[in-house]
């Protein structure tokens, strides 16, 4: 699955299936034409960020591209998912934390005292590593997302974006005749699923996936890799995760951290082949880490 | 027998003794609430009938009845609810969720802890300065329910708290995700998540509050009424009175307290049979709390 050549080849099997599956208008809408020639979709300058007195993230500057897969890779610690949870503000919510430095999205500066918290998270969605899903029913947890940002007019309308949460999610043939149940009935990688719906559904910009598959077996793992693959079309998607494999297999770019220092950022054909740094070699072999 | 073996065996031995020991402090406890409750109810359950719930109370000890305290009873715990319930959970919130965490709340949190563990008594002197000199609102409902409820708000605020912290931050963090401002956060997913806690917190606040007496003979409330408090619904616009806030009271706990004073026999059986009534209101709002905390736990598991 390293092979670049075989990657491209997946996805082009995959898309037109997507397609005819989950593109309904609604959804397309952001998509219809081509993204202008911007070639960045967030832009990390000289960001520093510290719990307390302890710096976490030591001047990391990073440009990530729209409509490709991020993933951050680096040992436990390293401040791969302080950064992600940067990206959309979610830090805030942890007392005595501190920010340096600037992250724009197309363009704008999200630290920017103009910046509201509450739009910005409606961009940019975001995927935890436990399946974080709501004590409701299985549709209840998507609609919601969907009501607080007055997107459902009607309840065909809320029906219809719920239904096409689902499909984009992989998960609506599994949970179609079930969605009065609770959700918390559904197995790990289902809840998993039914969160990146939950995400997809209130139509982000961008999806912040921390290590979304770290609690999951290998089967439900694999499941949502390919919807990742299947989501970097319409979807900014940044990943972080411990496993190196699934770096490789889903990932266009891929940086690494240590020690709250990017290290190197790169294609991730050249960071898994021929990566500039010995560091950065010896972690992706299994050296150290 | 080998060393070991030997003290493996005094260890055993230490167990066995321990277990007697626990059962024994056990049943001590059992036993004697269940002798008090079985020697209140073959003193009073005779008496306790429906003549006896209607009547007023009176000089003479088989024609009184509890009519007057516990519909005082219901009153003062209807304005100790209403008061107490939203200050108290309105504050847990805002400690739990919205403040920041500096040496003010933490004195706050403190004294509020402290706040639980102050005597009834206290509470009754500060009611009797602050709501019935200061603010001149006599010997009434609205007086005493206030002073349940100043009595009660650090345990709402505290359970509050409690079953807030059960829920895992990453419920939080979900709901900010998608775009939920704090009060969307607190209203639609914290507050509904956490009933169970809150309610049950709330209901054996109150179940405390029904049995406290001190407090409101300090406030001055009567021992003898025999008259009740004007309705709230009226027959004429606007159908709605709040009279009955105003009106003096008695509750069972001081009904009780005055029959246990009287020297006549009889009236001891009276304040058996009043204290029946108390003990099965007390005993079912736990019951409730119980029942609906295991409904509750039932929906939800984190």
């Amino acid at each position: 699955m390293d092979d670049p050549q075989e990657r491209e080849t997946s996805k082009d099997m995959q898309s037109p299936n997507m397609i005819s599956e989950i593109a309904t208008p609604t959804l397309m809408k952001g998509i219809a034409e081509p993204k202008s020639e911007i070639e960045t979709k967030i832009d990390i300058r000289r960001l520093n960020f510290f719990y307390g007195r302890v710096c976490a993230l030591k001047d990391v500057s990073l440009t990530i591209p729209p409509s490709k897969v991020t993933a951050f890779i680096g040992p436990s610690g390293c401040g791969k998912s302080t950064l992600v949870r940067t990206l959309n503000r979610m830090n805030d919510v942890i007392p005595n934390t501190s920010v340096k430095g600037e992250v724009c999205i197309d363009g704008q500066n999200i630290y920017s005292p103009s910046t509201d918290v509450v739009e910005l998270r409606r961009r940019v969605g975001m995927v935890f590593q436990k399946p974080t899903t709501f004590p409701r029913s299985i549709f209840e947890n998507i609609a919601y997302g969907l009501r607080i940002n007055d997107l459902a007019g009607s309840k065909t309308e809320l029906a219809d974006r719920i239904e096409s949460g689902l499909k984009a999610a992989a998960l609506w043939d599994e949970v179609k005749d079930r969605l009065k149940e609770p959700a918390q009935g559904l197995s790990g990688g289902q809840q998993q699923r039914l969160c990146i719906a939950r995400a997809l559904a209130i139509e982000p910009e961008i999806v912040l996936m921390d290590e979304p598959t770290s609690a999951l077996d290998p089967i439900a793992t694999q499941r949502i890799e390919e919807l990742i693959v299947e989501l970097k079309e319409r979807y900014t998607i940044v990943i972080v995760t411990h496993n190196m494999q699934q770096a490789s297999r889903i990932s266009d770019m891929t940086a690494f951290f240590w020690l709250g220092e990017l290290i190197e950022f790169d294609t991730t054909e050249k960071m898994f082949t021929k990566p500039e740094r010995r560091m950065t070699e010896d972690y992706i072999t299994g050296r150290f880490g | 027998m080998s060393a070991v073996q030997k003290i493996i065996s005094r260890r055993k031995r230490q167990d066995f003794l321990f277990n007697i020991v626990g059962i024994a402090c056990t049943l001590i406890g059992i036993v004697t609430l269940f002798a008090l409750l079985g020697d209140l109810v073959i003193d009073g359950l005779a008496r306790v009938d429906w003549e006896f719930m209607t009547s007023f109370p009176s000089r003479f000890a088989e024609r009184a009845g509890i009519l007057s305290s516990w519909v005082g009873t219901l009153l003062i715990m209807l304005v100790t609810a209403s008061t107490a319930v939203p200050l108290g959970v309105a504050a847990g919130v805002y400690l739990e969720e919205y403040a920041r965490r500096n040496w003010v709340t933490n004195i706050i949190e403190i004294n509020i802890a402290n706040l639980a563990g102050v005597p009834s008594i206290i509470y009754g002197l500060m009611a009797l300065g602050l709501l019935v000199y200061q603010f001149h609102l006599g010997q009434s409902i609205l007086a005493g329910g206030l002073t349940l409820a100043f009595l009660i708000l650090p345990i709402v605020i505290v359970a509050t708290r409690e079953a807030l912290r059960t829920i895992p931050q990453s419920i939080r963090e979900a709901a900010y995700a998608l775009g939920s401002t704090k009060w969307q956060v607190v209203r639609h997913h914290l507050l509904p998540y956490s009933t169970g806690g809150i309610m049950t917190g709330i209901i054996i606040a109150l179940s405390r509050a029904v049995g406290e007496t001190a407090p409101l003979i300090t406030i001055g409330a009567l021992t003898f009424i025999a008259f009740l408090p004007p309705l709230p619904v009226q027959t004429e616009a606007p159908f709605v009175s709040l009279e009955w806030v105003n009106s003096p009271f008695s509750v069972l706990p001081i009904q009780m307290f005055n029959w246990v004073s009287r020297p006549e026999r009889e009236f001891l059986t009276n304040a058996a049979g009043a204290g029946i009534v108390l003990i099965v209101v007390t005993l079912s709002m736990n019951a409730v709390a119980i029942l609906i905390r295991y409904r509750m736990r039932k929906n939800i598991k984190w």
